[in-house]
C-alpha cells in the first residue's frame, strides 16, 4: 500500500525590504497603502492559502553610515495592517513577525489575543530575536542583549506570553443579567513570572480567544533556534527551498520532536520560496533571468558584495571582475539592520571561493551577485512548477512553502490562478476551507484540547 | 439661536457595553459579543451613520476597577477588553469617513510602535486616525511590565502634593511621547519614495530624517519604518482635569477632553487652556476643546432619569463621573450643547450610558435635532479627520520651506 498523499500547505509572503522585490516593474504599486495588501489578502485567500506573512524590521537599513535606498523602504505596523485585513478576509490566516526583544510580554500578548479575537481564530506570531544596538536607539530599553541572551529572552519572552494566552480559560464570562455576574472568577487572568528576563504579576486584561493562542512560527536557523523550533513551535519558517538542503533540514528538525515529547505533524516545516511563471518552462526560464537582473542593479551589486568585505566598495566597477583586496575581518560596520551579513561567517573563504567562481565563469562582480545570490525556487509553466512544489512536499523537503511574489501586490495572482487549481487536480491541495482557525488550516490542535504533548511542552519551554 | 457660531463637533466615546457600570445588563445590550469583531463593527457603523466626526476607544493595560488607583476584584462589572488600536484597525475598513481615535497609554509603551501604529491606522482608513493618550498611574499596571515602579498614590488620593508630583511626572514623560510620535510622523517627506529607475533609488534619502529626540524616559533616534501617514499628523487628544494636564493639552494636542460640570466652568477651563496655549506659541493654531458628558437619553421626560435610576440600584450605588451626568431628552441636551458651545466648547465627546441605547439616541434623534437648528453637518463634508474637524495638512516639520 503506498504512503497516503501529503496535503501541502501554501502561504504568501507580502513582498518585502529586500531586493527580491522588484519595485521598478511597471507593474509594482505601493508598498504602503492598504489597497496593496487587501489585495495581495484576497488574491492568496481566493488561492485557499493556510496564511499571509508579514516580516518586520525595526530600523531602517543602512550602508556605509547612510539609509540603504536602492530597495523598497518602508512598511506599516505589523498588528494593525493584519488586523485590519481581518476585516476585509474570512479564513486567510494572518501571521505577524514580532520581536521579543523589543517588546513586552504584557502588551505582545494583549495585541496577538485580539488580533485572534477580532480574525475569528487567525492569529499567527513568528517569534524573532535581535539583539543589535543599532535597532535599539529607536526603543526605551536600548538595545544592547548580549547575543548570547538572546535565545533565552525569546523563550522566556515566549513562555510568560503563552502563561498570559492561558491566564483565562474561556469560562470566566458569564454575562448573566438576572443574577448580575459577569465574570464567574474575580482572580480571571492572574498571573505571576519571576524570572531571568522578566518579573512581572497581575491580571492578563485580554479574555481567551478562539485559537486559545496564536500559532507559534520560528524563523531561525542554529542549532539553538531548531531546537526553540522543537520545542515550542508550530512551524518553522525555514530557508531551505532546495530539495536535498530541505529534506536534510526537515529530517533533522522533525527528529528533535520526540524529545519534547511530540509527534512529527505537530510542527510544519514550511520555506520561504520564490517562483517565475510562464506559458512554457522555456518562456519562464527567459522571464526569471530577466527578474534576476531588475533584481541585482549594478549598484545593488556593489551593495551586496560590501556584505562579504566589510568595506565600500563603491569605486569598483561592477561590470569588472571582483576586488583584489580582502575583506576587513574587523567588526562589521558596513551595513546594520540586516540579516544576510551574519550569513557570511568566513569572508575569507566565501571572497576566494567568489574569486574562483567568478574566475571559472567569466563572472563580472553584478553576474556573480546574481548568480550566487539567486532566490528563484520555482521557475516553470504551471504545471512544472506544480509538479516540483508537490515532489517536494511528498519528498519531504517541506510541508508547503511561504510563496514570495516579486511583484506587489499582483505577483501572486498568476500562482492562484494558474498553479493551485493543478494542485487541487492532484488531490493535494484543498479545494474548500474546511475550518474556521489556523489551526484547522495547518492540522494543529487547539490548546488545551487533548494533544498535550504539544501544548505542555510549548509551556515548559 | 447662536446662528453666528460653527457648526458643532460631535465624538461618541465606546466603552464595553456603555458607561454606566449596569449597563451589561440591559437587554439591549451584548455583553457576550464584546471581544468580537462584529460588535465593534455596529458600534462604530452607527456612529458613522450620525455622522460623528470620530468614535474614540477606551483602553487600559490592565483589568476594569472602579477604584482610581488598584484592582477592585469586582464579578458583577464588565472585566476584559481589546486592545484599542487594533479594534480602531479593525473597524476602518467598514467605515468611510468616520474618524477612529484609540487610546494608547504612554507611561509603559514604546514611542516608536505607537506612532507606526497610528500611522498604519491612518493608511488603512485613508487618513481617519487619531489617538488618544492616556498616562497609567496605577502601580499594579506597573507591575504587568515590571520595567519600573509607580509609587502607590497616598491615602489623600490624587490631590496630594506627592501625588499631583507623581503625576506630573507621568503626564511630562506623555509630553515627550507625543513629541517622539509626531517628529517620527514627519520623518519622512510625502515625497520621499522617488522610485527613480534610472539611478536604481527607491527613496531619497535626503528627505528621511533621524528626529535624534533625548529625554528623561527615552531616547529615539528613527526615523520611522513607516512613511509619513496621509494625513501627515493623524489627530492627537487627551483627556484633561486639571492644569497638569491642561498644558499636556496646549502644548501636544489637537483636541482636549474637558469635564466642566457647568457653563461657568467650561469658561473658565478654556480660558486657562487658551492662556497656556497662547504661552507655548500656539496661538495661531486651531485646538478643539470638547467638553466630555455622560448621556441618558430618552424622548419622554423623565424616561431617562428613571433609567439611571434603575441601572443605580442595579449596580448598588450610584454611579458617578468625573464628567457630568445629563439625563434627559435629545432636545435637551441639544439645548445644553449649545449653551456651552458659546462658553468656547467647539465639540462634544459623548459617553453613552448605555451604548446600545443611547448611541442610537446620539445618532438617530440628537444629531437631526442639531441639524434642524443648523448646528451640525448635514453630510459628511470632509474625507479625512483633519478635514471634519477644520485642520489643515500641516506642513512638514523636516521640509525645507517650499518658496513660492
Amino acid at each position: 500500500m503506498s504512503k497516503p498523499l501529503k496535503q501541502i500547505h501554501l502561504a504568501a509572503h507580502f513582498p518585502g525590504v529586500n531586493n527580491t522585490t522588484v519595485w521598478s516593474d511597471p507593474e509594482a504599486g505601493s508598498h504602503i497603502d492598504f489597497s496593496s495588501f487587501a489585495h495581495f489578502a484576497r488574491t492568496a485567500e481566493r488561492g485557499k492559502f493556510d496564511f499571509l506573512f508579514l516580516a518586520e524590521g525595526l530600523r531602517l537599513r543602512e550602508q556605509g553610515g547612510r539609509i540603504y535606498d536602492l530597495d523598497v523602504v518602508g512598511r506599516p505596523d505589523t498588528f494593525t495592517v493584519l488586523t485590519a485585513l481581518a476585516a476585509v478576509t474570512e479564513h486567510l490566516g494572518l501571521t505577524g513577525t514580532i520581536n521579543s526583544t523589543f517588546n513586552e510580554p504584557y502588551e505582545v500578548a494583549r495585541q496577538f489575543a485580539t488580533l485572534d479575537h477580532l480574525s475569528g481564530g487567525r492569529a499567527a506570531w513568528n517569534v524573532v530575536t535581535s539583539w543589535d544596538a543599532f535597532t535599539g536607539e529607536n526603543f526605551r530599553r536600548g538595545g544592547f542583549l548580549p547575543q548570547q541572551e538572546r535565545y533565552s529572552r525569546a523563550k522566556e519572552f515566549l513562555s510568560t506570553a503563552n502563561e498570559l494566552f492561558d491566564s483565562w480559560h474561556g469560562d470566566e464570562i458569564v454575562a448573566d443579567r438576572e443574577s448580575g455576574t459577569f465574570l464567574r472568577d474575580a482572580r480571571a487572568g492572574a498571573f505571576v513570572h519571576r524570572g531571568p528576563h522578566f518579573d512581572i504579576q497581575g491580571q492578563f486584561n485580554v479574555p481567551r480567544s478562539p485559537q486559545g493562542r496564536p500559532v507559534i512560527f520560528q524563523a531561525g536557523d542554529s542549532d539553538e533556534g531548531r531546537e526553540f523550533a522543537a520545542s515550542s513551535a508550530d512551524a518553522i519558517f525555514s530557508r531551505y527551498a532546495a530539495r536535498e538542503q530541505g529534506q536534510a533540514f526537515y529530517a533533522d528538525v522533525k527528529g528533535r520532536l520526540a524529545r519534547y515529547g511530540r509527534e512529527r505533524d505537530q510542527l510544519l516545516i514550511l520555506p520561504a520560496a520564490s517562483f517565475v511563471l510562464g506559458d512554457t518552462d522555456a518562456e519562464a526560464e527567459e522571464l526569471a533571468r530577466e527578474v534576476r537582473r531588475l533584481q541585482v542593479s549594478g549598484a545593488t551589486a556593489i551593495k551586496h558584495l560590501e556584505f562579504v568585505w566589510n568595506r565600500d566598495l563603491s569605486a569598483y566597477d561592477p561590470d569588472g571582475p571582483l576586488p583584489d583586496i580582502d575583506p576587513d575581518l574587523g567588526e562589521h560596520t558596513v551595513a546594520r539592520g540586516r540579516a544576510q551579513v551574519r550569513m557570511y561567517r568566513d569572508p575569507l573563504a566565501t571572497a576566494r571561493e567568489w574569486r574562483e567562481l567568478a574566475a571559472a565563469n567569466k563572472w563580472s562582480i553584478r553576474d556573480l551577485v546574481i548568480e550566487t545570490g539567486n532566490r528563484q525556487n520555482f521557475v516553470g509553466s504551471p504545471a512544472t512548477v506544480a509538479d516540483t512544489i508537490n515532489d517536494f512536499v511528498q519528498a519531504d523537503a517541506a510541508d508547503g512553502f511561504i510563496l514570495v511574489p516579486h511583484i506587489t501586490p499582483g505577483g501572486l495572482d498568476p500562482f492562484a490562478d494558474r498553479v493551485v487549481p493543478l494542485l487541487q487536480e492532484r488531490g493535494v491541495y484543498r479545494t474548500e476551507y474546511t475550518g474556521t482557525t489556523l489551526r484547522d488550516h495547518l492540522g494543529l490542535a487547539h490548546p488545551g484540547d487533548g494533544r498535550e504533548g504539544r501544548a505542555g511542552a510549548a509551556r515548559s519551554a | 439661536m447662536s446662528t453666528s457660531l460653527s457648526p458643532l463637533h460631535l465624538a461618541a466615546a465606546l466603552d464595553g457595553a456603555g458607561w454606566h457600570p449596569a449597563a451589561w445588563r440591559e437587554p439591549v445590550s451584548r455583553p457576550r459579543e464584546l471581544p468580537t469583531a462584529a460588535y465593534w463593527a455596529d458600534l462604530v457603523t452607527e456612529a458613522e451613520r450620525g455622522l460623528l466626526d470620530f468614535v474614540t476607544i477606551e483602553d487600559a493595560l490592565g483589568l476594569q476597577s472602579s477604584h482610581l488607583t488598584e484592582p477592585d476584584e469586582r464579578t458583577d462589572q464588565v472585566r476584559g477588553r481589546l486592545d484599542a488600536v487594533l479594534i480602531a484597525a479593525r473597524v476602518a475598513p467598514l467605515t468611510r469617513r468616520i474618524g477612529v481615535v484609540p487610546t494608547v497609554v504612554a507611561t509603559h509603551t514604546e514611542p516608536f510602535h505607537i506612532s507606526k501604529a497610528i500611522a498604519t491606522l491612518d493608511y488603512v482608513s485613508t487618513g481617519r486616525a487619531g489617538l488618544r493618550v492616556q498616562i497609567a498611574p496605577r502601580p499594579n499596571e506597573a507591575a504587568h511590565f515590571g520595567r519600573r515602579t509607580v509609587p502607590p498614590l497616598p491615602a489623600g488620593g490624587f490631590n496630594t502634593p506627592a501625588a499631583q508630583q507623581a503625576l506630573r511626572g507621568l503626564f511630562d514623560e506623555a509630553g515627550d511621547y507625543v513629541e517622539v510620535v509626531r517628529r517620527l510622523w514627519d520623518s519622512w517627506e510625502d515625497d520621499a519614495e522617488i522610485r527613480d529607475v534610472a539611478t536604481g533609488r527607491f527613496v531619497d534619502r535626503d528627505k528621511l530624517h533621524y528626529i535624534d529626540f533625548t529625554g528623561e524616559h527615552f531616547s529615539v533616534k528613527g526615523p520611522s519604518i513607516t512613511p509619513r501617514p496621509p494625513q501627515g499628523q493623524p489627530i492627537v487628544s487627551a483627556l484633561a482635569h486639571a492644569t497638569v494636564p491642561y498644558r499636556l493639552v496646549a502644548r501636544a494636542a489637537d483636541i482636549g477632553y474637558v469635564t466642566p460640570h457647568d457653563r461657568a466652568q467650561a469658561r473658565a477651563i478654556v480660558e486657562e487652556i487658551r492662556t497656556e496655549q497662547t504661552a507655548v506659541g500656539r496661538a495661531e493654531q486651531t485646538l478643539h476643546i470638547f467638553g466630555d458628558l455622560v448621556v441618558f437619553l430618552d424622548d419622554e421626560p423623565g424616561a431617562a432619569r428613571a433609567r439611571r435610576e434603575r441601572l443605580d440600584a442595579l449596580a448598588g450605588s450610584p454611579y458617578t463621573s468625573d464628567a457630568l451626568i445629563f439625563t434627559g431628552t435629545p432636545v435637551e441636551l441639544a439645548d445644553l450643547l449649545q449653551e456651552w458651545q458659546e462658553a468656547g466648547l467647539s465639540g462634544f465627546r459623548l459617553r453613552p450610558a448605555v451604548v446600545g441605547h443611547d448611541l442610537p439616541a446620539i445618532t438617530r434623534e440628537l444629531v437631526p435635532e442639531l441639524q434642524r437648528r443648523g448646528a451640525f453637518r448635514a453630510a459628511y463634508e470632509a474625507d479625512t479627520l483633519r478635514g471634519l474637524l477644520g485642520l489643515p495638512r500641516p506642513a512638514n516639520r523636516y521640509a525645507a520651506p517650499t518658496t513660492v
